[in-house]
């Protein structure tokens, strides 16, 4: 198992380079410098900038500069933000937080809902509830989120239900332990419920015809042939067979976690990474934005990994051939 | 043929079908069916209400001509709007306003419906006092067009880029397969966010328009390109490419004569069931200033407005052209969904 984790991150590897590498390119065609700000600047003097372009090498080929950066990045040193004048590895960590809690919340309530549904409907295929499932997933497939995200915000300023903006209160610091926890929920229901519905019409449909496939299979008819209550049938022949593509998914939704928000969060002013990797890229703070699109790429290559794992653990007929296979 | 067949048995997908040819044909003949050009600014009339078209008048009286009435502005300040029932604006058909060039050439100054004096918003006006219906009606060209074209460019280099992996196999197979998993690596909002940021901000509305196109094709080539190999690895293996080979014919002539053709069934499904991804991240992209720029509209750009809580409490149908971009979604979603239950066997046996 160790052999098969070491030989799929040896796979990741180029295309982390691929990333990194045209990321770079991308960033230096941009007109300007990133300097050219700061010298406008007044109170900054020619010395610091001297120093700067040293620290960074900016004034030295681009390769060079790749690799400079690449080098620190690997040690998750991701270089200084130019126009927030910090460390991009903190201004990161202030945002990544926010940004992990509504995406989890949200992945969560998907997934919690999809399921079930998705196998109702396929249970009980071509009934009313089959139908209503259909119908909503295929509205809200097609809603953008961004237009849900305004509806809902209309909606709680007509009401004063929800917040419309921000991930605390103003008075957060001064409530309790308890009464946090409720305001960051509170928080975050809005974004996450437009997330978790759009995301939740596509799994559905995914889970439900997956599911059909699975009922007509052999093996469930043999189940049946043997009798077994069809509440067996159905959760322990038909579903465990029928969720081993949605491993593969899940992967992605963990790969998606830091960027899959990222215009709903610019939309109802969630503080993550959204509005960050916005501002970063309009005012082209090269490290910021490179360090965006990494931590975007780690993730995506710890998601993969995730689900290969998952995957090997949890279907014996991948097991033997990717896993056992090496070791041969 | 046998595909308008089958659209023709499913009734969704032969509504969405003449949905999406109406939305087309009010695209084309906007500047006809707008009672205004997009650009035409009632600075006197900011966030005026969507005009109600009545037939009977406040008496129960009917009119055979339907008519508006008139808003007066009460409130300069919150632009909130009183109903004065004593003037009433008949509404003509094919009445004189601004002049516009019908189908690009024929200048007239004919539109469709209008009222000669007053105004006709039937869908309220924006900030700036310009009529949203005729600007949802101009935005749609924008939209519409960045679908097929966004489509057409990616597919193009989607069909040949995993045409020659899958003809030629090996080590050109392997080099542009990393190539096209690099690019569906990228967390996709930021890759358009990063590749827009290499293009000033201001610029052409031309040039916006095909930056746009370029951009969001950029990112949609790589996953056709992968199915497509995949599809051309099993048809090459097939009698009638080793008989074109033995016939002296070149691997260009084969992939685009003989392999490309067999996928075609595929590319229609795949190109209906993406053009939403194209209106939706033109609109993402107009919705954050960074698309179609004002004056023009496009549907993102109109929906900017939105972003500002108190607008959307206060003059909620400025959300108008959310429900546009919603129809097209979801007429293409249907559509697509009907062709693929088509053309995909499997499919066609499990709904037997």
């Amino acid at each position: 198992m160790l052999l098969y984790i070491i030989k799929r991150l040896y796979q990741m590897i180029p295309i982390l380079l691929g990333i990194t590498f045209l990321s770079f390119l991308i960033i230096q065609m941009a007109p300007g410098d990133y300097l050219d700000q700061l010298k406008m600047n007044p109170q900054i003097s020619e010395k610091t900038l001297k120093q700067l372009e040293e620290t960074y090498g900016l004034n030295q080929p681009i390769l060079v500069q790749y690799f400079k950066w690449l080098i620190n990045a690997i040690k998750f040193d991701l270089g200084y933000s130019f126009s927030y004048n910090m460390p991009v590895l903190d201004l990161i960590k202030d945002r990544i937080g926010n940004t992990l809690f509504l995406s989890i919340t949200s992945g969560i309530l998907a997934w919690l809902l999809a399921v079930p549904l998705g196998v109702l409907a396929a249970v009980k295929q071509n009934s009313i509830i089959d139908k209503a499932v259909q119908i909503f997933s295929f509205t809200f497939m097609s809603l953008p989120g961004f237009f849900l995200a305004f509806i809902l915000l209309f909606f709680s300023v007509k009401t004063g239900i929800l917040p419309t903006g921000g991930a605390v209160s103003p008075n957060y610091d001064q409530m309790s332990l308890f009464e946090k926890i409720l305001d960051r929920l509170w928080h975050v229901s809005l974004p996450a419920f437009v997330l978790a519905i759009t995301s939740l019409a596509g799994l559905v449909r995914l889970v439900r015809s997956a599911m059909i496939e699975s009922l007509q299979s052999e093996y469930v008819m043999f189940a049946r042939s043997k009798g077994l209550k069809e509440k067996d049938i159905i959760l322990k022949h038909a579903l465990r067979n029928a969720l081993n593509p949605f491993i593969t998914i899940l992967g992605f939704e963990i790969a998606s976690l830091l960027s899959g928000a990222a215009l709903i969060e610019i939309i109802v002013n969630w503080p993550g990474m959204g509005m960050l990797m916005l501002d970063a890229v309009l005012s082209q703070d090269l490290y910021l934005v490179m360090g965006g699109l990494y931590i975007g790429a780690v993730m995506l290559i710890i998601g993969n990994l995730i689900a290969d794992i998952l995957l090997a653990k949890l279907d014996p007929r991948i097991r033997m051939r990717e896993v056992e296979g090496i070791l041969k | 043929m046998e595909l308008l067949k089958y659209i023709k048995k499913n009734k969704l997908a032969y509504l969405s079908l003449y949905l999406i040819g109406i939305f087309y044909l009010l695209a084309i003949f906007a500047d006809f069916i707008a009672p205004y050009p997009y650009d035409i600014q009632h600075r006197d009339t900011p966030y005026h209400p969507p005009t109600q078209i009545h037939f009977f008048d406040e008496k129960g009286n009917f009119h055979l001509r339907p008519f508006v009435y008139k808003y007066e502005l009460v409130d300069p300040i919150s632009k909130s709007y009183k109903i004065n029932y004593d003037v009433k604006h008949p509404i003509y058909f094919f009445t004189h306003g601004h002049a516009h060039y019908f189908l690009g050439f024929i200048k007239t100054d004919l539109h469709l419906f209008g009222a000669k004096e007053g105004k006709i918003f039937l869908l309220g006006a924006d900030n700036l006092g310009r009529d949203i219906f005729s600007r949802i009606l101009y935005a749609s060209r924008i939209s519409l067009s960045i679908g097929l074209i966004g489509v057409f460019l990616s597919f193009l280099i989607g069909a040949i880029v995993g045409g020659i992996a899958g003809y030629f196999g090996g080590r050109v197979d392997n080099i542009l397969m990393r190539i096209s998993e690099i690019v569906m690596s990228f967390p996709s909002f930021y890759l358009m966010l990063t590749l827009r940021a290499v293009f000033p901000i201001t610029l052409s509305s031309v040039e916006v328009f095909l930056l746009i196109v370029v951009i969001l094709s950029f990112i949609g080539w790589a996953g056709l390109a992968r199915v497509i190999r995949g599809m051309v690895l099993s048809i090459r293996e097939q009698d009638f490419v080793l008989a074109a080979k033995s016939y002296g014919a070149s691997s260009f002539r084969i992939i685009i004569k003989h392999i490309l053709p067999n996928t075609y069934s595929y590319l229609l499904i795949a190109a209906t069931l993406a053009i939403p991804g194209y209106i939706l991240g033109e609109s993402a992209l107009s919705l954050l200033g960074l698309g179609i720029q004002e004056p023009y509209a496009s549907w993102g750009n109109m929906l900017a407005s939105a972003r500002s809580i108190t607008a959307v409490s206060q003059y909620p149908w400025i959300l108008a052209p959310g429900v546009a971009i919603f129809l097209t979604v979801l007429a293409f979603n249907l559509l697509g969904d009907a062709l693929r239950d088509a053309l995909d066997p499997k499919l066609k046996r499990l709904i037997k």
